[in-house]
């Protein structure tokens, strides 16, 4: 037999202003259950929770309603109340008479009096049919999973080693070090990219707690926080890690030359290859799809007609030790894991849309990151910035920024944010590479919103003489070897026109390729723009929905440095309070089949978002559906989906919901 | 569009000074089985007057030309880019249930449908394998030249790449000559402006000229009758204004198909330009 108590809250004036208590405590009062209402002024006080504490004591409660604020704001608060009475913290239940009545009802006390005590009886109905639940508890692997190696993920690594825990750190290029690895200098303080990056990269490859794994992919992720099990893919690097030294002998030898991923087209690579001299691991693969010696084993596997290639195999004749093997495959590892922090960064905007700059056709209009590649002592010219149509110095640049950043016509309304700062920082580069070298930027607004990023600016401006003009570019054009560069400055309300030797577009950022597949995997939401969404913008910015999932650097949005190592940080802060419990305990607010009723149609593994259905066979051989307390949400789709009704929501049962309805009747 | 019968708009200036363009573009057709049927009592399209007057009007004019197409049930074509562009605007704003209401009480007659409307380039580049060149144009040089009308505004032309257009460039492709890569593609040669401002167009159409010259091309070829005189006509003042020897045959796209059909000049009526091509088609040996 339910003995229902109910405390009304006045919450000082915020309740008691627009509804009427007394009335609602006679109401109280009459309902069915109810053997005992009372107020108080503020409920959630000391001594508002030991007037409850006493009351459930001196009329044997059994079940408790509280009229106050949201859930949001004291259910928690009022769980520990009732039991310290001896309660089940699960047979309390919240009306919410502020958020959801006085405050939006503050015009008129009499319908919000009787909305207030509608929500008493609809909370006193579900009560009366609360069952006592009881939280569960899991264990968990103590280990992480870092998908990236660029700063933020190399960031992450090391924050969550070095306090104590084993980690995976998962790349798929031959080396880690991402985009920052191709920078020369970084804004605002122009220290050497390279210079602050390796040493981190070093410590990576030599911390005795994390495991770094390049060349490899991520092809399955199963589980829930404190037990995901995931397949990693080691793609085939037809080297011999454990061998190689990494003399270099055979990249250099290597006769094939290919364009350069690393350099964006600027420069050439070989077949066997590291990707930069300050690579980690400095021991290199073989491009399967470049290698003259696999591609003269496809010709003869396939018995193709025409003239044989070479077949080369010139590496593995150079190599000291042997390290050459040709039959390596993909390896595929099963790895358990606690955590996983996803930090896939970003791809540079292709600018290939932007005809009208003669991207593709104009050899001398180039990226921001080609720049960086030109400028970078070890990049393909060793820091000498040249035209890539003829080799000669360029002597007036134009930098054209916002490409593929705020504008809606190209499908990209965000701001990329780095844009206008590596821009000014490439302005004054060029002015210490040559001083006789005259910079224009065309540019929307620049934004400048960091730490000592303004003053950057103006260093641009006013030491390197970069001329600001505020407009965009309508058309660039060939005239012998000049570009014009065709444009508008808003400011004078006139069209430009600048004849340039070279032109760089500044181009944005954009999720990097294969992240909707890895979302996918790990069942990630992700914007318009596909960059990953985090549980919340401000204040779980690198939480996900996925318990034990997080996230952090520009796989979220476009970040500069600084950001994306703070997040690596704040991402292995939350593995490591993770990794701080011995015991995970898991919310009893979960979906529960009934095997009897369930008829196996699977309806609720489909809505699921969260892989938490599973197919089992009954004792009697049915195909029936269980579901994996750890990963429900409790969110009820598949109760809704269930057709023979087999499902049910604990804690928002069927017959409690329906209670709730028929008591305003 | 995989019939080979169109309603054919001619417009205005093909049947006067681009008459070249008509002559061509209709034997051209002829010669591999596409048929061109003109409409009966065809009007004005409204082009560069009706839309800097009222809109309506604007769209009502080409909805004329619209209706009678759809009465025969046909697609149809034009070759002028300003027609095209007008009869493309009317489509897509008759697309809209208050617009259509609007003009068909203007017309007095209830538009249900709009036809498909295609330019005849589209057309063209579609059916490029029914045509028989029997002349390949080796050593030709031709800057394609799109104007502005055809590209823009790109989601209501549904043309090409309004930056890059190809679909001229492969034309000009299959018939053996080389379409250059050039960054005028799209500029604009001054439009409707050579009597009320012609400084502009002399200057718009030098700097598109300059540089089909400075990139080595021998000719250019234009789908519009208008882009055609701006550039054609004015070639002597361009001279004598920037003492810059210009002197570069613009062609119709269906006259330089013609000539590798294997029609004659005086069939294509290359003689009726300002700039002679003879000179040219007497050095590539296509006399």
């Amino acid at each position: 037999m339910a003995r229902v108590g109910v405390f009304i809250c006045h919450c000082g004036t915020n309740i008691a202003g627009s509804v009427n208590i007394d009335e609602m405590v006679d109401a109280a009062n009459k309902m069915p259950s109810v053997v005992y209402a009372s107020d108080n002024k503020y409920t959630c006080s000391e001594p508002g929770q030991a007037s409850i504490r006493q009351a459930i004591i001196d009329n044997r409660l059994n079940r408790v309603v509280i009229a106050s604020c949201s859930p949001r704001m004291h259910e928690n608060t009022f769980r520990r109340t009732v039991t310290s009475a001896g309660l089940n913290s699960y047979l309390l239940e919240m009306a919410n008479i502020r958020e959801q009545c006085s405050w939006v009802h503050s015009n008129n006390k009499e319908a919000a009096t009787a909305k207030a005590i509608d929500l008493v009886r609809m909370a006193v109905a579900k009560a009366t049919k609360d069952e006592p639940l009881f939280p569960k508890e899991v264990g968990l692997t103590k280990r992480a999973l870092v998908i990236g190696g660029g700063i933020a993920g190399i960031q992450a690594a090391l924050d969550i080693a070095n306090a104590g825990h084993d980690v995976v750190l998962v790349e798929r290029e031959p080396s880690i070090g991402g985009h920052m690895a191709q920078l020369d200098k970084t804004f605002p303080t122009l220290d050497c990219s390279a210079c602050i990056l390796t040493p981190k990269m070093v410590d990576i490859a030599q911390h005795p707690k994390i495991t770094l794994r390049t060349y490899a992919e991520i092809d399955n992720v199963q589980g829930y926080i404190g037990n995901f099990h995931v397949q990693i893919r080691q793609k085939a690097r037809k080297v011999d890690h454990s061998k190689c030294t990494g003399c270099g002998t055979c990249w250099q030898k290597c006769p094939e030359k290919i364009s350069s991923e690393f350099d964006v087209g600027v420069g050439k690579r070989s077949a066997i290859y590291i990707p930069f001299a300050q690579a980690v691991p400095t021991k290199p693969v073989i491009d399967t799809e470049h290698c003259r010696y696999i591609k003269y084993l496809q010709f003869v596997d396939e018995g193709e007609e025409g003239k044989k290639p070479a077949e080369c195999r010139i590496c593995e004749k150079l190599c000291p030790v042997s390290a050459i093997d040709w039959e390596q495959q993909d390896q595929i590892l099963t790895e358990d894991f606690g955590a996983i922090v996803v930090t896939t960064g970003f791809k540079p905007f292709d600018p290939q849309v932007y005809q009208e700059y003669g991207v593709g056709r104009i050899p001398d209009v180039i990226t921001g990151i080609q720049l960086e590649r030109l400028m970078n002592a070890s990049g393909p010219t060793e820091g000498e910035v040249i035209r890539p149509s003829d080799g000669t110095h360029p002597k007036s640049v134009v930098f054209i920024s916002c490409v593929g950043s705020r504008d809606d016509e190209k499908g990209r309304g965000y701001c990329s944010k780095i844009c206008c700062m590596y821009t000014a920082k490439h302005t004054i580069m060029l002015k210490e590479h040559d001083p006789e070298v005259q910079s224009y930027v065309f540019y929307i607004d620049i934004r400048a919103v960091g730490k000592d990023y303004e003053e950057f600016i103006r260093r641009a401006q006013e030491e390197a003489g970069t001329i600001y003009l505020r407009g965009r570019v309508s058309k660039i054009h060939r005239k012998g070897a000049k570009l014009i560069v065709q444009g508008e400055d808003s400011l004078i309300g006139r069209p430009v026109e600048i004849e340039a030797d070279l032109v760089v577009l500044a181009t944005g950022m954009e999720p990097s390729e294969g992240v909707i597949e890895l979302a996918q995997g790990l069942n990630l939401s992700h914007d318009s723009y596909n960059f990953l969404m985090e549980a919340h913008p401000k204040l779980r910015p690198v939480e996900t929905h996925i318990d034990g999932v997080f996230l952090a650097g520009s796989c979220i949005g476009p970040r500069d440095i600084p950001e994306c190592v703070a997040h690596g940080s704040a991402a292995a802060a939350k593995v490591a309070g993770l990794f701080s419990q011995e015991k995970l305990v898991i919310e009893p607010l979960t979906a529960l089949v009934d095997p009897l009723k369930c008829v196996g149609c699977l309806a609720c593994v489909q809505v699921c978002p969260f892989n938490a259905p599973e197919e089992q066979k009954a004792r009697d051989g049915r195909t029936i559906a269980y579901i994996n307390d750890a990963l429900c949400k409790g969110c009820g789709l598949c109760v809704v989906a269930c057709r023979p009704g087999a499902i049910n929501l604990r804690g928002f049962a069927n017959d409690q919901l329906l209670a709730e309805v028929v008591s305003l009747w | 569009m995989s019939q080979s019968r169109f309603a054919y708009y001619p417009g205005c200036t093909l049947h006067g000074t681009a008459r070249e363009y008509d002559v061509s573009a209709r034997l051209v057709c002829k010669s591999s089985g596409i048929e061109l049927e003109e409409l009966e009592d065809w009007t004005c399209c409204g082009a560069s007057s009706a839309h800097a007057t009222d809109h309506l009007m604007a769209i009502s004019l080409p909805a004329r030309e619209l209706q009678a197409a759809e009465e025969k049930d046909l697609p149809l074509v034009t070759a002028c880019a300003m027609c095209f562009n007008r009869l493309k605007l009317s489509a897509h704003e008759l697309s809209q249930d208050n617009t259509r209401e609007m003009v068909s009480k203007v017309m007095n007659k209830e538009i249900i449908k709009v036809p498909t409307v295609v330019h005849l380039l589209q057309v063209v580049d579609e059916k490029i394998a029914s045509f028989s060149f029997k002349k390949q144009l080796e050593g030709l040089k031709v800057a394609c030249y799109y104007g502005c009308l055809l590209v823009r505004p790109n989601d209501i032309t549904e043309f090409d790449d309004d930056e890059n257009p190809q679909i001229m460039d492969r034309t000009i492709a299959t018939m053996g000559a080389q379409a250059i890569d050039w960054d005028f593609k799209t500029a604009c040669c001054g439009a409707s402006l050579p009597f009320t401002h012609p400084e502009a167009v002399i200057k718009l159409s030098h700097a598109i000229l300059s540089q089909a010259k400075e990139l080595g091309a021998d000719c250019v070829s234009v789908a519009c009758p208008m882009c055609h005189a701006n550039l054609d006509m004015n070639q002597k003042e361009i001279r004598s204004r920037y003492n810059d020897e210009i002197n570069i045959p613009i062609f119709y796209f269906t006259q330089l198909m013609g000539l590798s059909l294997g029609f004659s000049p005086k069939d294509m009526l290359v003689d009726k330009h300002f700039t002679s091509p003879l000179p040219l088609l007497k050095e590539k040996g296509l006399v």
